[in-house]
C-alpha cells in the first residue's frame, strides 16, 4: 500500500475547517487531539490545585486558607486527575492510535465518539464550577470529602456534592461510551490477518480496560445515584438510623474504584512494551505471557476492593481472604515486568526521551507497586491506612505509573502525530526535572506516613515538618517542569524537522507505515497482516 | 532523628525556627503494645523483602542499560524460541519462588498478625467506649474500678497558636484537656462508635486503628505495656476539623489508674448533683464550655461561617423563648436545638452534662452581642427536667 495514494485521495475529500472542524468531527485523529488537549489542560488545572495544598503544607500552622477550602482542594485534585487527565488522556490514545495499530479507516462508531468526548467539558465545568464560585464568595464551594464521597459527610456536604455526583455521572457515560467504541472497533476492525493473538498489546491493554470500565462504572454511578437520594429524599442506604450502613458505600464504591486504578494503568501497560521494543530494536518478550497477565490482572482487580478499608471492620475470614488475594496480583505483575526487563536485556539500546520516561516508569512504578505489596497486609495496613505512606504509594502508581507512562507515549508519539520531531535536548530536560521533583515530592511522604502523619489534614504536629518543606519544593519543581512539556509539545506542534514515517529506527507496527502526520482517513485501502 | 536533624539544618536557615519538635522516626514510632510491636516487624520484614527484590531487579536493569547499548555498537540478540522443557522450568521456577514469598514468608506472618489483632476478647479485663464526633472523643468506662466515668476530649491546642500568632508548643496539635486514662498491662478491650460522621482512632505507637462507625459497634483492643503519653490523631477525613482531633493516651500503674478512678468518680457525682446556680456563675463556666465545644463553627464572637454554620449573634433561636407557658421547653429553641442538634449541628445531650448545657445557653444569650428579654437564664435543674 502506498501513502502517497491515500494522501492523494484525502485530498479530494472535503471536511470542515476552523473552529467548525474541531466542534462537529468525528475523525478519530481529531477527537484523538482534543481529549488529549482536554487531558492536558485539565492536568494543569489539577496541579495547580494542588500546589497551593503543598503550599499551605510548607510549614505548621494555617497561612494561606481554611480546612474546608482544603478539603476541597484535595478532593478536586484527585477527581480532576483521575478522571479528567488520565483516562482522557488514554482514550486520547486510543482514539488516535487504535486506528492506526490494527489498519482501520476509524474508529467504528464515530458520532458516538464525538459524543463520548463532548460530555467531558461540562462535566469538568460541574466540577469546578462551585470551586470557583466560592472563590468569588458564591456558594459554600466543591465537595469537600476527597475523592471517595463517604456518607455520612457526603450527606452533610452542600451543593458541591451534587454537582460533583452529577459529573461523575457524565464522566462515567463517558468512559462507558469510549469504551463500547474501542471494544467494537477492535472486535470488528481489524485488519484481514490480524487475529487477536497478533494484536498490538495497547490493543490488549485498553480492551480489557474496556471491559473493566463497563462491568464498574455502573456501580459506582448506582453508588453516587444512592447518595444523592440519600441526600435529598428521605432514602437511609447508608444511614443506620434508618436500617441503612455507611460501610456498604464503601463496598460499592471500591467494587469501582480498585478497577479503577487498573483502568488507568492498563492502557499505559499497553503501549510501554511497545515502546521498549523499538528503543531495544529487538521484539518485545512474553507477548503471550503479557497477554495472559493483563487479563489476569484485569480479574483480580474485580475481586480485591476490600483492602481499602481493612481498618472498618470486617470478620477474620474477609480479611484474610482481601489479604492472600491481593498478594496474588504481584504473580501477574511480576510476569510483566520479567518481560519489560527480558525485553530490554540483550537489546540494542538508545535512550530517547521515550525510552528515559519508560525507563524511568519501569524504576518507580515498581516502587509504587513493591509498597502496594506491603499495603496488603491487614495488620500493618492499620498503620498505613489514611497515612501519608499511602498517598505516597498510589502516586507511585498513578503519577509515575499513570502520568510519566502517558508521558513516554507523548513523546513516541507526537512526531507520528504532528509531522515534526520534538526538541530532543529539552525533553530530556523535561524528563530528568520531573523524574527527580518527583521523588524529592514524595519520598518525604513515605517517611512522614510511617511516622504518624495523617492523610487530608491541612496542618500537622511540628516533627513533620522538615519533610513536608522538602516535598513542597519538590512539588513546586515538579509543577513548574511542567510547563516546559507545554512548551513542547506547542513548539512541535509549530514546526521543527520533518519527521520520517517511521521516525524510529526500531519502531513496529502499522502506524509507522503511514507518513508522518496520518492521512486524514487513515487507511482507505485495508492493509494486511501475514 | 540526627540525619534528620542534619538534613533540616544545612537545608534552609528556616528549619532553625522550628526547635522545638518531639522526636521524629524514620519508622512506625516505638512500639509500646503487643500489636504495634508485631505490627512493626510484620513490616519491616515485609520492607526488608521488597527492598531486597527492588534492588536485584534494579541491578539487572542498569546492568542491562550499561552494557547492551547502541551508542556503544551492540547488536541487539534476538530471543530463540525454548524449548518447551526450559519454557516450563524458567516459568514454575519464578512462580514458585513468588507463592513462597508472598504466601509463605510473608503470608503466614500476616495470618498470625491478623488473628492477633481481631482477638479482642480473650484475656482482656476492661471494657471502654469510644465516641467519635465531630471534632472531639468521648470515652466511657464500661467496667471495673473506672465504671460510669465518662468525659470529652477536646484539642487543647489554641486558636492563636494554629494561625502563627503565637509560638507553638512541643505538642503542637497532639494535646488535649481530657486524656484518655488507661491502666499499664491491661488488655483493654474497645468498642467503637461515631455520632455523626466517619472517624479512626489512631495512635501509631499502639498500632490500633479502627474506624468508629455511626449507629455500629466495631471493637479492637489495646495493651500498653509502658507508662507513658502516647499521642495520635483522627485518621478518617471527618470535615473541616479533622485535622484538629487529637487521641491522647495517659498509660499509668494499676494503683494510678485506681486513684484517678475513684477522683474522677467523685468530681463527676458532684458535678451531676444540679444546685441552682447564680447568673455569674452560669456566665463564667458557659464561656468556658462555647469556647471548647461551640467555637470551631459559629466563631469565638458568635458570627459564624454563614451559610454552613450560622451566627448566634442576633439569632431568632438564641434570642427566642425557650420554655412554654406550661413550663416545657419547645421545639427548636435554643434548649432544643443544643440537646437535640439538628443537620450538622451536633446533639449535645450525651456529651454535655446539664449544669455545662444550662451555662452555655446562658451564656449564648447574655453574650455574643446578644441581650435576651425571655428566659435569659438557664438552670440546671430545667436542662435536667428536658432530658425527661
Ligand atoms: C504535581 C503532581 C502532584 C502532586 C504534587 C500531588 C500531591 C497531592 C497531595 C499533597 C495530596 C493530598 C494528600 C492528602 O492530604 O491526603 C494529593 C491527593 C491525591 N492525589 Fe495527587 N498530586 C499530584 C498529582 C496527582 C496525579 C497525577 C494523580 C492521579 C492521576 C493524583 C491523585 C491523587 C489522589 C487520588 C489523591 C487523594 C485525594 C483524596 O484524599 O481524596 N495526584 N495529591
Ligand atoms: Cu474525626
Amino acid at each position: 500500500m502506498s501513502t502517497t495514494t491515500v494522501a492523494h485521495h484525502d485530498e479530494h475529500h472535503d471536511h470542515p475547517t476552523g473552529i467548525m472542524r474541531w466542534l462537529t468531527t468525528t475523525n478519530h485523529k481529531d477527537i484523538g487531539t482534543m481529549y488529549l488537549t482536554f487531558s492536558l489542560v485539565m492536568f494543569l488545572v489539577g496541579g495547580s490545585m494542588i500546589l497551593g495544598i503543598r503550599a499551605e503544607l510548607f510549614k505548621p500552622g494555617l497561612q494561606l486558607m481554611n480546612p474546608e477550602f482544603f478539603n476541597q482542594l484535595i478532593g478536586v485534585h484527585a477527581l480532576i486527575m483521575i478522571f479528567a487527565a488520565l483516562m482522557p488522556a488514554a482514550t486520547g490514545f486510543a482514539n488516535w492510535m487504535l486506528p492506526l495499530q490494527i489498519g482501520a479507516p476509524d474508529m467504528a462508531l464515530p458520532r458516538l465518539n464525538n459524543w463520548g468526548f463532548w460530555i467531558l467539558p461540562p462535566s469538568a465545568i460541574l466540577l469546578t464550577l462551585p470551586f470557583t464560585l466560592a472563590l468569588f464568595g458564591v456558594g459554600d464551594g466543591a465537595l469537600a470529602t476527597g475523592w471517595t464521597f463517604y456518607p455520612p459527610l457526603s450527606v452533610q456536604g452542600g451543593i458541591g456534592v451534587d454537582f460533583a455526583i452529577f459529573a461523575v455521572h457524565l464522566l462515567g457515560i463517558s468512559s462507558v461510551l469510549g469504551s463500547i467504541n474501542i471494544i467494537v472497533t477492535i472486535y470488528n476492525m481489524r485488519a484481514p490477518g490480524m487475529t487477536l493473538m497478533k494484536m498490538p498489546m495497547f490493543a490488549w491493554g485498553w480492551l480489557i480496560t474496556a471491559f473493566l470500565l463497563i462491568a464498574t462504572i455502573p456501580v459506582l454511578a448506582g453508588a453516587v445515584t444512592m447518595l444523592l437520594t440519600d441526600r435529598h429524599f428521605g432514602t437511609h442506604f447508608f444511614d443506620a438510623a434508618g436500617g441503612g450502613d455507611p460501610i456498604m458505600f464503601q463496598h460499592l464504591f471500591w467494587f469501582f474504584g480498585h478497577p479503577e486504578v487498573y483502568i488507568l494503568l492498563l492502557p499505559v501497560w499497553g503501549f510501554i512494551p511497545q515502546i521498549l521494543q523499538t528503543f531495544s530494536r529487538k521484539p518485545m518478550y512474553g507477548y503471550k505471557a503479557q497477554v495472559y497477565s493483563l487479563w489476569a490482572i484485569g480479574a483480580l482487580a474485580v475481586v480485591v476492593w476490600a483492602h481499602h478499608f481493612f481498618t472498618a471492620g470486617m470478620p477474620v475470614p474477609a480479611l484474610l481472604y482481601f489479604m492472600y488475594s491481593t498478594m496474588a496480583i504481584s504473580l501477574p505483575l511480576a510476569v510483566l515486568f520479567y518481560c519489560w526487563i527480558r525485553t530490554m536485556w540483550k537489546g540494542s539500546m538508545s535512550f530517547e526521551t521515550p525510552m528515559l520516561f519508560t525507563v524511568g516508569w519501569i524504576i518507580l512504578f515498581g516502587i509504587g507497586g513493591l509498597t502496594g505489596l506491603v499495603l496488603a497486609d491487614v495488620a500493618a495496613d492499620a498503620q498505613y491506612h489514611n497515612s501519608y505512606f499511602v498517598v505516597a504509594h498510589f502516586h507511585y502508581t498513578l503519577f509515575a505509573g499513570g502520568i510519566m507512562g502517558i508521558m513516554a507515549g507523548v513523546y513516541y508519539w507526537l512526531p507520528k502525530m504532528t509531522g515534526h520531531m520534538y526538541n530532543e535536548k529539552l525533553g530530556k530536560l523535561h524528563f530528568w526535572l520531573t523524574a527527580i521533583s518527583f521523588n524529592v515530592t514524595f519520598i518525604p511522604q513515605f517517611f512522614v506516613g510511617l511516622a504518624g502523619m495523617p492523610r487530608r489534614i491541612p496542618d500537622y504536629a511540628l516533627q513533620f515538618a522538615e519533610f513536608n518543606m522538602i516535598s513542597t519544593v519538590g512539588a513546586f519543581v515538579l509543577g513548574l517542569s511542567q510547563l516546559l512539556f507545554v512548551y513542547i509539545i506547542i513548539s512541535c506542534v509549530k514546526g521543527g524537522q520533518k519527521a520520517t514515517d517511521r521516525v524510529w529506527e526500531g519502531a513496529q507496527g502499522l502506524e509507522w507505515t503511514l507518513s508522518s502526520p496520518p492521512p486524514y482517513h487513515s487507511f482507505t485501502e485495508q492493509p494486511v497482516v501475514k | 532523628m540526627q540525619g534528620m536533624k542534619k538534613l533540616g539544618v544545612g537545608a534552609v536557615g528556616l528549619f532553625l525556627s522550628l526547635s522545638a519538635r518531639a522526636d521524629f522516626t524514620w519508622n512506625f514510632p516505638e512500639p509500646v503494645t503487643p500489636m504495634a510491636l508485631d505490627t512493626l516487624h510484620v513490616h519491616n520484614k515485609f520492607m526488608l523483602i521488597t527492598a531486597v527484590i527492588f534492588v536485584a531487579v534494579l541491578a539487572i536493569m542498569i546492568y542491562s542499560i550499561v552494557t547492551h547499548r547502541q551508542s556503544k555498537g551492540y547488536k541487539p540478540v534476538a530471543d530463540k524460541a525454548p524449548s518447551t522443557a526450559v519454557e516450563i522450568f524458567w516459568t514454575l521456577i519464578p512462580f514458585a519462588i513468588l507463592l513462597l514469598i508472598d504466601f509463605v514468608i510473608m503470608g503466614i506472618p500476616a495470618y498470625h498478625s491478623v488473628v492477633m489483632m481481631e482477638d479482642t476478647r480473650d484475656q482482656s479485663t476492661m471494657v471502654i467506649k469510644i465516641t467519635g464526633s465531630q471534632w472531639r472523643w468521648q470515652y466511657e468506662y464500661l467496667d471495673g474500678d473506672a465504671k460510669g466515668i465518662k468525659f470529652v476530649s477536646n484539642l487543647a491546642t489554641t486558636n492563636g497558636q494554629m494561625h502563627n500568632e503565637e509560638d507553638k508548643g512541643e505538642h503542637y496539635l497532639l494535646e488535649v484537656d481530657n486524656p484518655l486514662v488507661l491502666p499499664v498491662g491491661e488488655k483493654v478491650r474497645i468498642l467503637m462508635t461515631a455520632s455523626d460522621v466517619l472517624h479512626n482512632w489512631w495512635v501509631p505507637q499502639f498500632g490500633s486503628s479502627r474506624v468508629a462507625v455511626p449507629g455500629f459497634i466495631r471493637e479492637t483492643w489495646v495493651q500498653v505495656e509502658k507508662a507513658g503519653v502516647y499521642r495520635g490523631q483522627c485518621k478518617e477525613l471527618c470535615g473541616k476539623g479533622h485535622g484538629y482531633m487529637p487521641v491522647v493516651v495517659n498509660a499509668v500503674s494499676k494503683e494510678e489508674f485506681a486513684q484517678w478512678a475513684n477522683k474522677k468518680q467523685d468530681e463527676q457525682k458532684a458535678a451531676s448533683d444540679v444546685k441552682e446556680m447564680t447568673k455569674d456563675a452560669l456566665m463564667v463556666q458557659g464561656k468556658v464550655v462555647y469556647e471548647k465545644n461551640c467555637a470551631v463553627c459559629h466563631q469565638v464572637t458568635g458570627a459564624g461561617l454563614p451559610p454552613a454554620f450560622p451566627a448566634l449573634t442576633g439569632s431568632k433561636i438564641a434570642t427566642g423563648a425557650i420554655f412554654g407557658s406550661d413550663g416545657k421547653y419547645q421545639k427548636d429553641s435554643h434548649l432544643d436545638r443544643v440537646l437535640n442538634g439538628k443537620g450538622v449541628m451536633p446533639a449535645w445531650k450525651a456529651t454535655l452534662n446539664d449544669t455545662e448545657i444550662a451555662a452555655v445557653i446562658t451564656y449564648e444569650r447574655n453574650a455574643l452581642g446578644n441581650t435576651a428579654a425571655v428566659d435569659a437564664i438557664v438552670q440546671p435543674a430545667q436542662v435536667k427536667a428536658a432530658r425527661e
